[in-house]
């Protein structure tokens, strides 16, 4: 299956862990992966809180571009998920927002003109609405038993309903549980799973946005969660990336390891840590990983 | 049909029935909440019923010892918020059918607020946060005579329509994640107010309500998580609200506190390459002559670069990068 892969500016810098499992387990799904490489971040909400019209043709570009390559766009990061989301559900619904960005990208000599159709899915939705779980299914060589996995969402992939069409469709607010289970490990259940890793407040309140990291991984390590997996790569920069300091804030030790989702679905694919680049974590993986008699 | 509801039991005493069981400890930052004792009761209800009908059928037939707060049952009055399966609803609008789940409906007061008795919780954080923002009219003169009206553009007030439905439930407060680990934060109930009177062309105090939602505890506190979107029964979208007045404070010249900077550290490195840069986006937003902030942030790059996640150093442009930067000339306002 073709699809407009927007990988997303993170994964392209502090987390290039995450590109590099996506790109791997594409083949196994049957992904044919047609990156946007000209696509311009989505502004990850700052732009458009700030300036809405700016966000507007700078992500009406990237649906363009999508759709000139007759494909629905993927994303592997909540964050991209939801601004692209946002934007794609405001144009669809007022068409003189649409002409708006037409007008302004067509003056830019892009050659391209955006409908209003393209669909952005996470490659999470996606496993589950276009692969298919019986493909994924039968691409699993390994299976997690023994782990005890705890989900973290990210809010821009379960927040605003309407935008993220989480109505019409509200299994969609269950399938980390449902992928965990289907991979053989056991997914725990608490509270922080669906709540802010604390990233948007990181450089204007760095200690109460750590708080916020570390109380949902200490909630989830209580509950016996040997790991946490995020389809977000700005909750894992929080959540990994800044866990020490979290739990320097909150006078306690955490040390609970962070996968990025396609690490997850590699690791069960048959990829080594090392491909998966699950040695390139600011919390090391090799407990969780040896309890599965894997080695980094 | 037949409903079964768990209600989280509080009181000051101590004293419970003894088939009323002891709940876990809420996890961090609710950990110093009391743990609560849950106890069933059975209802017969029609299929169209709501939480806050169970609740008051289990206080006049069952139990009247079960401490509710309501009054309109209508989702005018704002009394009856409180936890609902672990979310803060209006009981009176809940409808049971929708949140029953494994079998049952689970009904408390929020542990991000103090609880008084059983459903009911104090107010009073709620309340002071919401005249800290003076959510009143400072008229500009010369004010309307008495047989006067002050007339305003239709389409003025339209803006407001939003603001304006608030009742003061508190569900926004009670599951705003920044206010969970930080009671200083105004919240978004307030901050919506703020606007309701920052957005209002009568007012006077514009500049002066901007410079101080501005402040610590302010606009920037928010942690854009959408909770406060989701809960209120209203719609009135407090996070649409605090954004329009972050737009409205930059843009009358506070910027000199991170958010702004963030926004424009951002933007920058979109404008310039297309993507995101990283490795400068948070020394710029911590500003670089703040020297205690920058330390702050060191040891956590010392392991990030540790664990190679370094960004590249060279920060490289998207191709055709040059067209971004003509939609950032066309649109980008201040980010021009």
């Amino acid at each position: 299956m073709k699809v407009a892969f927007y990988p997303g500016c993170v994964s392209k810098g502090a987390c290039p862990e995450l590109y590099v499992s996506a790109k791997a387990i594409a083949e196994p799904l049957g992904l044919q992966l047609e990156e946007l490489t000209e696509a311009p971040c989505t502004g990850a909400g700052v732009l458009s809180e700030q300036n809405p019209e700016l966000a507007d043709s700078l992500n009406g570009l990237t649906l363009a571009m999508a759709e000139a390559k007759d494909a629905d766009l993927m994303t592997i990061c909540s964050t991209c998920q939801g601004v692209l989301s946002g934007v794609s559900y405001h144009l669809a619904k007022d068409e003189k927002r649409l002409e708006k960005v037409n007008a302004t990208i067509g003056d830019q000599g892009f050659g391209l003109r955006y409908s209003g159709k393209t669909k952005v899915k996470h490659l999470l939705w996606m496993l589950f609405e276009d692969i298919g779980l019986e493909r994924v299914r039968a691409a699993i060589k390994y299976k997690l038993t023994g782990l005890k996995i705890a989900p973290f969402y990210g809010c821009y992939i379960l927040r605003p309903n309407e935008q993220l069409g989480l109505n019409e469709r509200p299994e969609r607010k269950t399938y980390l549980e449902q992928l965990i289970a289907l991979l053989g490990a056991e997914p725990v259940e608490y509270r922080g799973s669906t709540k802010c890793c604390g990233f948007p407040m990181l450089t204007f309140n760095r200690d109460k946005s750590l708080s916020m990291a570390g109380n949902h991984i200490i909630e989830a390590k209580d509950k016996g969660a040997d790991l946490l997996v995020t389809p977000c790569p700005l909750c894992h920069l929080n959540l990994d990336g800044q866990q020490p300091d979290a739990a320097r804030v909150l006078k306690t030790t955490i040390d609970v390891p962070i996968f990025h989702l396609p690490q997850l679905l590699g690791l069960a694919f048959g990829y080594s840590p090392k491909e998966l680049r699950l040695d390139h974590h600011v919390v090391p993986t090799k407990g969780a990983l040896e309890k599965i008699e894997l080695k980094v | 049909m037949q409903f079964t509801i768990e209600i989280g039991r509080y009181n000051p005493e101590g004293t419970y029935a003894e088939r009323a069981v002891q709940g876990e400890c809420f996890p961090p930052p609710w950990d110093k909440a009391p743990p609560k004792h849950y106890q069933t009761y059975t209802v017969e209800l029609p299929e169209h019923a709501v939480v806050l009908d169970a609740l008051i059928a289990i206080r006049e037939y069952q139990d009247e010892s079960v401490a509710v707060r309501c009054a309109c049952r209508s989702a005018i009055c704002g009394s009856c918020a409180m936890w609902v399966n672990g979310h803060a609803h209006l009981a009176c609008k809940s409808k049971l059918t929708e949140f029953t789940k494994d079998g049952k409906t689970r009904v408390e007061s929020p542990p991000s607020m103090p609880v008084i008795r059983d459903l009911v919780c104090d107010m009073t954080t709620f309340w002071g946060k919401h005249f800290k923002v003076n959510p009143w009219l400072d008229a500009k003169k010369p004010e309307p005579g008495p047989m006067e009206e002050y007339r305003v553009p239709n389409a003025a007030m339209e803006e407001l329509i939003q603001e304006v439905s608030c009742i003061s439930c508190g569900a926004c407060l009670m599951d705003c994640e920044s206010f969970a680990v930080n009671p200083d934060f105004l919240g978004p109930q307030a901050l919506a107010q703020a606007y309701r009177y920052v957005g209002d062309p009568r007012d006077s105090k514009t500049r002066d309500r901007l410079g101080e939602y501005s402040g610590p505890g302010g606009i920037w506190d928010c942690t854009h998580c959408y909770e406060c979107v989701t809960q209120c029964p209203k719609g009135v979208d407090p996070l649409e609200q605090i954004l329009k007045i972050r737009r409205l404070a930059v843009d009358a010249g506070f910027t000199n506190n991170p958010g702004t900077r963030h926004a424009d550290a951002f933007a920058t490195s979109v404008k310039h390459s297309g993507r995101l840069n990283e490795l400068t986006l948070l020394p710029k937003s911590v500003g670089l002559f703040n020297v205690f902030g920058q330390l702050k942030t060191l040891p956590s790059a010392i392991n990030m670069i540790r664990a190679g996640k370094l960004p590249p150093i060279i920060h490289k442009s998207i191709p055709g990068v040059s067209r971004i930067k003509a939609i950032f000339d066309r649109l980008g306002g201040r980010f021009k």
